[in-house]
């Protein structure tokens, strides 16, 4: 009999067995039928095998070690809560953190999820297809940890619990939620160009170690467990997102320009996006981490550096919009946190202004900027409020046809105009926050006139609930609207001062701390 | 030269694998936080399996880092011996 | 900050999220599988429409015909969502580890019949490609299928043929060698036995309605080709010489009875909701079934010769047993 004895298999040939040995070009249906998406935006592949596979992960070793943070995790939860761990939060402030991150970010995941299934469908190589598909694994397991982790809070605490509802209505919510329409509809390179390397590779770090370290640091050891859980797949996402992009640029020189275009679009959106994150940082924290000025130096000026150093040798360029990131890090969060003080009775989590020692820090972190600008419109509001008039506005902030941010922005170097840009398009007027917003409109208007503008829909009388007669005389549509969105007043909304959550947190403390 | 970096969470499997990084590269500058800890190396940074298996005590499959990992910085290249993170500059 | 709370006691505000309550009739806990599946996935206000499908908003009920008043009717008796179903399969896993590194530290591969090693690469090889296939078409139902009840479950029996895939391989590369597994691609690529199975599962690559591609998959080729290749051909070659593949194809046979629970309870509740979609459904079944036992007749044949016609019939008959049970009817 023969005794064959096998060549002991390097990583890199057996996982080429794993996976694209078991690919093949089929015969009986035309390659373009079996792909049919993989031409229509310009990019020329000439060569799938060329893909370098990060992290040749087999799914045994995946069920394996997933299954073990999995474990390991649920392990955490279930400890955290039935040990009551979120009254060892440092203030129930910090719980208006989560309420953002379930209406706002979760969702994104379970998109990531259905967006990774669709192009790891789509892509003809074998290597490229498996990373995607292992990743939507991953972000159906980010959209479930993340909506299991935040039950507990749901049960305690207000403004958790109409989040599908929420973020597919609610003003703010929009940004997110357009966000991830437009890297879903836009075609699979576009998608994996947008996701996988602007957000996942460029902006990540800035929006995961803001919120596991704020979590870390306010004792919140749920979040910061499914946190620092989800991090590690992070990491194989990251490191598919950097390789696709050289990828790309490596088949074809063709591909640049189409690939630098998406990188400054995608850079902005995402960019955009982070502004929910850069006030929730210095504004929300009780206890901060660090401020968006600090966390823009480190992830995105010196990380974001290092990594466009090393793609130039492709002909990639900064991406269009940094510059003025990086002039915005003394004031984005300040004036975010601004408008949501504004808006605090439209939003299903609470609001306030910073107090005195708050802005002392808010001063040291920002001594260019904070005293000069902020402060006095603080202090304004802090009085205001002392004296029993807490200003609420009451009126329905213009948004930006392409990001949906509140149009507050201000021109890059003169932080007292608001910048405003306009288009035309198809007879109609369409206003943008900035020059990079302006040119994403203007480069595909027949997309973003499709928009759904929550405030644009407010005025147009599509967010009633069924039952509403404007006609009656005592009509409050910003009741109304309120309503549609199911946010219950003086419950969901409004200053923390004034809160279910703060009475609550605050009796339930005292009960476990005296008889 | 730009750094690369690794960072993992704080456990007892974890801080053998960050001991076999120090030893293996001796420009890694090691930062403790809370819950995680961050190692930054310039230009380029190797883990060898065989160190981890030295510090650890048992057999050791690099994957098995994933469990532990946080996030990374920089080219990836893996064999079953080594992962290496480097930036080309 | 540590808190002593060892007796505190605290009334909750509620039990579960406001769509799980209304979804259960009242404010009561929800299990995990139910909070991380049930209106998980958005169905209003889309911004912008698919660019690569622009008769469709991004996740659209019309992708298929089948018509459901409420899609999350279609959840998963085994209730899995990420956590269990990863621990689920780490279990399968180190069984089927254990099992390889038996057959191997045993010298079990290189101790086997010939002959029974040979039908076993032949059939078994080949069969990592048909996995491969099943793959994608999981991604493809995730991807445009409606509503997190059945799209989670699509993706999970979409990786788990992957995993099967792996398996097939590592079979392959045990009982014999790398060149087994070119030898089993060149058979898959140009042997007149497997050309109409090939040609099935290319065919399958371009259907449009991913209902229609389920019951293609998932119901009829899984069904057909597992209970031929895990049980019939398995117990040929077991009788013959022993058990030594059977503990390789292991995480196959139990992953079949496993994803069978869940096959049906979609067929059963998609079938129930309406006497349209059990017409529809019965016509798909009755159509991909004819061509799978066409397609799959040369391939019972080169495993188990003349016994191969009856073995394949016994698979069919499975599966039409459970079809018949999820209450769709037979053509004649």
């Amino acid at each position: 009999m023969d005794m064959k004895v096998n060549k002991k298999l390097g990583l890199k040939e057996r996982y080429n067995l794993m996976t694209r040995d078991l690919a093949w070009t089929p015969t009986y249906q035309a390659v373009k039928d079996v792909f049919p998406y993989t031409e229509y935006e310009g990019i020329k592949i000439h060569d799938w095998d060329k893909f370098e596979d990060p992290f040749r992960m087999t799914m045994d070793s995946y069920w394996k070690y997933q299954a073990e943070k999995e474990r390991k995790l649920y392990a955490i939860i279930d400890a955290f809560t039935q040990n009551n761990g979120h009254l060892g939060v440092t203030d129930a402030r910090y719980i208006n953190t989560l309420k953002l991150f379930l209406t706002g970010v979760s969702p994104l995941e379970y998109m990531a999820h259905r967006g990774f299934a669709h192009v790891g469908r789509q892509y003809p190589g074998a290597g490229p297809r498996v990373a995607c598909l292992m990743q939507s694994l991953d972000e159906i397991r980010h959209a479930q940890t993340q909506i299991h982790s935040l039950s507990n809070y749901n049960k305690h605490y207000n403004g958790f619990q109409n989040w599908r509802h929420q973020h597919d209505r609610v003003w703010y919510l929009s940004v997110p939620k357009s966000f991830f329409d437009d890297a879903v509809s836009a075609g699979p390179f576009e998608f994996i160009v947008a996701i996988g390397f602007a957000f996942e590779y460029v902006l990540t770090n800035l929006l995961f170690v803001p919120f596991i370290s704020g979590a870390a640091y306010n004792g919140d050891m749920g979040a910061m467990a499914f946190g620092f859980s989800a991090q590690s797949d992070e990491s194989r996402h990251m490191t598919l997102g950097l390789e696709v992009i050289k990828f790309i640029l490596e088949q074809d020189p063709d591909n640049l320009p189409i690939v630098q275009a998406w990188l400054d679009k995608w850079f902005w959106r995402g960019y955009r996006v982070l502004t929910l994150v850069a006030m929730m940082m210095d504004y929300m924290l009780p206890k901060r981490v660090m401020s968006w000025k600090e966390a823009w130096e480190i992830y995105a000026e010196q990380n974001g550096t290092a990594l466009f150093n090393d793609l130039a040798r492709y002909g990639i360029k900064v991406p269009k919009g940094w510059e003025q990131a990086c002039k915005d890090k003394d004031h984005l969060s300040h004036q975010a946190w601004n408008v949501f003080y504004n808006y605090g009775a439209a939003a299903p989590f609470h609001t306030w202004a910073p107090s005195e020692k708050d802005m002392e820090w808010l001063s040291a972190k920002y001594p260019d900027t904070f005293d000069k600008y902020y402060r006095p419109v603080w202090e304004h509001y802090a009085k205001e409020q002392a004296e029993g008039r807490r200003f609420y506005n009451g009126t329905l902030p213009m948004l930006c046809q392409v990001c949906q941010v509140p149009m507050f922005f201000t021109e890059p170097d003169d932080p007292t105009k608001i910048a405003y840009r306009e288009s035309e398009y198809k007879g109609m007027k369409y206003h943008c926050c900035s020059d990079c917003c302006k040119h994403i409109f203007d480069n595909e208007p027949e997309k973003y006139a499709q928009s759904w503008l929550p405030v644009h829909q407010i005025y147009q009388g599509n967010c009633f609930p069924a039952d509403v007669d404007p006609s009656k005389p005592d009509f409050n549509p910003l009741a109304e609207v309120l309503r549609w969105y199911k946010i219950t007043q003086g419950q969901d909304n409004m200053d923390f001062a004034d809160s279910p959550d703060k009475k609550n947190f605050e009796a339930w403390r005292a009960q476990a701390t005296s008889n | 030269m730009s750094n690369v970096f690794i960072a993992f969470q704080k456990n007892e499997d974890s801080r053998a694998i960050v001991n076999a990084i120090v030893a293996d590269n001796p420009t890694a500058i090691v930062s403790d936080q809370p819950a995680m800890v961050k190692i930054d190396v310039p230009g380029r940074m190797v883990i060898r399996k065989s160190t981890i298996e030295g510090e650890i005590g048992r057999e050791f499959d690099l994957q098995e880092m994933h469990v532990h990992l946080i996030t990374l910085s920089g080219n990836i290249d893996e064999t079953d011996d080594e992962f290496s993170l480097t930036w080309n500059q | 900050m540590q808190i002593d709370l060892r007796t505190v006691s605290i009334t909750p505000l509620r039990q579960t999220y406001n769509h799980i309550a209304e979804r259960l009739g009242a404010d009561k806990p929800a299990s995990r599988y139910i909070e991380g599946t049930m209106d998980v996935q958005a169905n209003a206000n889309f911004h912008y429409r698919p660019t690569w499908d622009p008769q469709h908003e991004l996740f659209d009920p019309r992708r298929t015909r089948i018509v459901m008043q409420d899609w999350y009717a279609l959840k998963d008796p085994r209730q899995l969502y990420y956590g269990t179903y990863t621990q689920a399969r780490a279990r399968m896993q180190e069984t089927a580890e254990a099992d390889f590194e038996f057959v191997e530290s045993r010298g079990l591969a290189e101790r086997f019949d010939d002959a029974a090693r040979r039908t076993a690469l032949d059939f078994y090889v080949p069969l990592r490609h048909v996995a491969w296939g099943a793959n994608m078409n999981g991604a493809y139902q995730c991807a445009y299928g409606y509503g997190t009840a059945i799209t989670q479950p699509c993706l999970y029996a979409g990786m788990d043929q992957l995993g099967i895939a792996q398996y097939l391989t590592r079979l392959g590369l045990l009982l014999g060698n790398q060149g087994d597994l070119e030898a089993g691609k060149h058979a898959w690529l140009n042997a007149p036995a497997w050309q109409g199975l090939r040609r099935l599962v290319e065919d399958t690559w371009v259907l449009k309605d991913w209902f229609e591609l389920f019951v293609a998959q998932n119901v009829v080729q899984d069904g057909v080709l597992f209970g031929l290749a895990y049980k019939e051909v398995d117990q040929a070659i077991s009788e013959k010489a022993g058990p030594t593949v059977s503990m390789l194809t292991r995480f196959q046979a139990e992953w079949f009875q496993d994803a069978s629970k869940w096959v049906d309870a979609v067929i059963k509740a998609a079938a129930s909701e309406s006497a349209d979609n059990q017409a529809l459904l019965s016509q798909w079944y009755g159509q991909w079934r004819a061509r799978v036992q066409e397609a799959l007749a040369p391939v019972a044949q080169l495993a188990l010769g003349e016994q191969g016609a009856q073995a394949l019939e016994r698979a069919v008959a499975a599966v039409d047993a459970r079809m018949v049970k999820a209450g769709l009817t037979l053509s004649a």
